[in-house]
């Protein structure tokens, strides 16, 4: 049922580079060069041509020393033309404005989901404080910021190198984004690591790579014994069809035509099956959803477009 | 510094000589200019540090320690989510430091407020409330409002609406001492005051249309709900001058002292007053008009001891008599600038007499006790909604004045309004985004509102890991106080119209002593629980 690799069609890469991340069509064009190359060359999921150059970094791997993180990698004129792409990026009325929009709505649902799950006290300001989050396909660090924000010790990959640099050049705008760590690699090079985790996010990520079960079971792999792996991503329902594919791609044009493949979209039966599969029991689910009305997203039961669930890493 | 160039936008109402609300303001007497001083000598009690590197680096830096700045700080420091911020209020009078230490039968300063229910819950949430119980406070139950002509009044009471007050009478300068006790005991905030902000440098970057939008979209709503001609003046900020010792690149805001401070924070909160400074660097225009009118205020002492708001419209504007405690009242005396300043100069004893004359028989005689409701109250409907006057109580005279106890002080009244809120960094509250005709007693309560929904906006943002002071966050702030604030303000307009220059519509709501923005909303709104359960 799910497709392998040959039947790749679109990384994260260009999801990551079109939905969240950039906002200037002369960077959006990256994006598709790079789908076309991965697409060809059948790359697994998450390995774009921009390949993962952390791994001969070691000090990039680390959580540590916040402050040096980019010294060795970016020097300051880069660092200069980064943050000005990040400014756009992270422009809330720019084309991402949905984006952003959403964003607060799927930031409470991990909020309250680690919270219950940690147990930890949820009217505090950092609640998070003490936990190690992966978020895999982090592009611009949308989620990432936020986190580390709520005190979590905030890891955030991906396999777009400009992503990460655009990330971190934001992120170190602020002393509360400062300590996030990007690494721009995947999840498969960081369970080569043996990197373990409190928490695996992986946001509207899952319905781009080539093979959902071996993600699934590397986003497993990251989380520690009863750590929680978090996965957002998009119905396969008529309702999705006409909201993701025609609404947003064509419509309103936020998004590249072609972004999304309808038929790759799993319906949340099919997500619980997965992540069983994965050792992973779902915990929680809700969808996310927007009202044209008050032009606000929220969570809600229905799923029909876009959903969120949490699970929970069994003992093996 | 304010040589704003001005422009009209919409059509000037006859029925009012308009002027330039930049000068207006400037009329307007300005608490601290006798004291003016920048000083070192700080009161530092802040703590919280946590995550921020500098020591001039803060989460919000609120300019204007009065009531409404008092009241974000407040706000932030109770609860358990925004407590952890550091913040700094900063204020250039060091009056609004000081304790208020009056003795019950002192005489009571001629700045009072008229306090809604809402705002009282919103004080002791912050736990403010129990410093005003424990010092001079004036509740009251009733109030009556009539006209000169003798034809009609009108009569509301607490008690027809199971309530046993519909508001409180409190000096203004306890409510703000009342807020830095509460402040004081967080140990939240480092007040820094005497200090003056020079410049404030706000980031380059987006700023939204959207809310610029909303304020012309509700203006327009109100006009038709109401068909009243709505006559909101234009008014363009010059652009600031920018200092050197600003840095340029960066995305936060800072903030000069007049004493060469630089502060750096993620979020501004302006709360500096009518004339905020803070606004203009922020290129925030306003709209608005000036009444012509002016307020005359001042500690009178009555016959006897009463609960009861009064004000009787005169075709000068409206005069109101609040209780204030004992047998002291507050006057509070719309009318011509000529008038104003006619009764700011004769002796007191003149004035008395004046005064009674004007509550009893000027212009026509006090209504009979059959004369109730009729014209009046119709009128009155869509600002007291549901809470239906009492039809069988009779026409109760006033107490008699009988001594001026404290100095009279005028000022001129206007409306102004900023259309947006909120910038890039920066939020507006109270009389720097708003300043309403303060007879209407409601000045404090909409900024207090602010206060309140600043704070929970700052609360959710926090709970979602946002940064305080991104545009797209602080415009919930915004747009969910400018559907609350600015429909009020249009269908006051509406009263203006109705009652011509006779009646600023304004006074009405003083009349209510309530917020009017409460229950103004939506016009057939269910007045009551909205108006005093209602949020604040
Ligand atoms: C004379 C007068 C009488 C009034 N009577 C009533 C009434 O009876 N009932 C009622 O409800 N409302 C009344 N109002 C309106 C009411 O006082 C205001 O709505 C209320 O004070 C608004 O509070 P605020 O905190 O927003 O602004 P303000 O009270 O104006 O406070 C602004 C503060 O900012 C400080 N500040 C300004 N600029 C700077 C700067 N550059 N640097 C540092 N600090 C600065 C000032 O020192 C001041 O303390 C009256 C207003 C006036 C002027």
């Amino acid at each position: 049922m799910w497709r392998t690799r040959g039947c790749l069609l679109q990384s994260s890469t260009l999801f990551r580079q079109s939905l969240r991340v950039l906002s200037s069509n002369s960077t959006s064009a990256v994006g598709v060069s790079n789908i076309n190359q991965v697409v060809s060359d059948g790359t697994p999921s998450f390995t774009a041509n921009e390949s993962p150059t952390s791994a001969e970094e070691p000090s990039q791997s680390r959580f540590q020393k916040p402050k040096e993180k980019y010294k060795g990698s970016i020097d300051n004129a880069e660092t200069a033309k980064f943050a000005a792409i990040a400014e756009t990026w992270w422009d809330h009325y720019g084309p991402y404005k949905p984006l952003h929009a959403m964003n607060p709505v799927r930031l409470s649902f991990i909020r309250s989901a680690l919270c219950h799950h940690f147990r930890k006290d949820g009217d505090t300001a950092k609640p998070l404080d003490g936990l190690k989050v992966v978020d895999v396909g982090c592009g611009g660090g949308l989620v990432c910021e936020p986190l580390a924000r709520m005190g979590a010790q905030v890891l955030g990959v991906d396999a777009v190198e400009k992503n990460i640099k655009v990330a971190s050049a934001h992120a170190i705008q602020d002393p509360s984004t400062s300590s996030i760590q990007y690494r721009c690699t995947t999840a498969e090079q960081l369970v080569l690591e043996k990197q373990e985790f409190d928490a695996v996010l992986a946001l509207e990520v899952i319905e781009h790579v080539a093979d959902p079960m071996e993600f699934c079971k590397s986003l497993a792999a990251l989380a520690k014994k009863d750590g929680m792996v978090i996965i957002s991503t998009l119905n396969r329902s008529i309702s999705s069809y006409g909201l993701a594919i025609v609404g947003a791609e064509y419509i309103l044009g936020w998004l590249p035509k072609g972004t999304h493949d309808w038929s790759k979209f799993m319906t949340p039966e099919e997500l619980a099956l997965l992540m069983n599969r994965a050792s992973l029991s779902m915990e929680e689910m809700a969808g996310i959803v927007f009202s044209p009305l008050t032009q606000r997203w929220s969570l809600s039961d229905d799923t029909s477009v876009d959903y969120i669930a949490s699970s929970v890493k069994k003992q093996k | 510094m304010r040589n704003a160039s001005i422009r009209f936008v919409l059509p000037i109402s006859k029925w009012q000589k308009c002027r330039f609300l930049s000068q207006a303001a400037d009329r307007l007497p300005h608490v601290s200019s006798s004291q003016e001083q920048a000083g070192d000598n700080s009161r530092k009690t802040g703590e919280n540090t946590e995550n921020l590197a500098g020591d001039n680096t803060y989460d919000v830096v609120v300019v204007g320690g009065g009531m409404v700045g008092a009241a974000v700080g407040c706000g932030l420091a109770s609860t358990p989510l925004t407590k952890s911020l550091r913040v700094a209020i900063i204020d250039g009078n060091p009056a609004t430091i000081q304790k208020y230490s009056k003795k019950q039968d002192s005489v009571p300063d001629a700045r009072v407020s008229a306090i809604t229910p809402a705002t009282v819950r919103f004080l002791k949430d912050v736990g403010a409330w129990e410093t005003v119980l424990e010092n001079r406070h004036a509740p009251f139950d009733s109030m009556q409002v009539w006209d000169y002509s003798g034809r009609g009044f009108t009569r509301y009471r607490a008690a027809d609406v199971g309530e046993s007050v519909l508001g409180y009478v409190v000096e203004n300068n306890l409510l703000i001492s009342a807020l830095n006790s509460a402040l004081e005991r967080t140990g939240f905030a480092e007040t820094i005051c005497p200090a003056k902000v020079k410049t404030v440098q706000f980031p380059s970057g987006s700023t939204s249309s959207s809310t610029g939008n909303l304020f012309e979209i509700l203006t327009e709503r109100a006009r038709s709900d109401t068909g009243a001609s709505t006559s909101f003046q234009d008014q363009k900020i010059t652009e600031p001058a920018n200092l050197d010792k600003f840095d340029r690149n960066d995305n936060w805001a800072q903030v000069m002292l007049e004493d060469g401070r630089l502060l750096r924070t993620r979020l501004v909160v302006g709360a500096d007053g009518g004339r905020s400074r803070v606004r203009d660097m922020a290129r925030l225009e306003t709209r608005g008009w000036d009444y012509n009118q002016h307020a005359l205020i001042c500690t009178v002492q009555v016959g006897y001891h009463h609960s009861t708001a009064w004000q009787r419209f005169l075709p000068t504007g409206p005069l109101a008599l609040l209780p204030v405690g004992g047998d002291l009242s507050n006057i509070v005396w719309s009318t011509t600038p000529e008038k104003a300043k006619e009764l700011k100069e004769v002796s007191k004893e003149e004035f008395v007499i004046a005064v009674n004359q004007a509550l009893t028989e000027d212009y026509g005689p006090l209504p009979s006790s059959q004369t109730n409701v009729v014209a009046l109250s119709k009128l009155l409907t869509p600002l007291m909604g549901e809470l239906a006057p009492s039809v069988s109580d009779p026409f109760i005279a006033p107490p008699p004045v009988t001594a001026c106890l404290s100095e009279r002080l005028s000022f001129p009244l206007s409306l102004t309004h900023a259309t947006r809120y909120v910038s890039n960094r920066l939020a507006l509250v109270g009389d720097a985004a708003h300043t309403v005709h303060p007879l209407a007693g409601q000045g404090v309560n909409l900024g207090f509102g602010d206060a309140a929904a600043l704070v929970k906006t700052v609360r959710e943002g926090i709970r979602t890991g946002e940064d305080i002071g991104e545009l797209a966050l602080l415009e919930k702030y915004g747009k969910e106080r400018l559907w609350t604030n600015l429909p009020m303000m249009a269908v006051l307009d509406g009263f203006q119209r109705v009652f011509g220059t006779d009646f600023p519509p304004v006074s009405l709501a003083r009349a209510a002593g309530f917020n009017a923005a409460q229950y103004l909303g939506p016009l057939k709104r269910k007045i009551i629980s909205f108006a005093m359960g209602g949020q604040v």
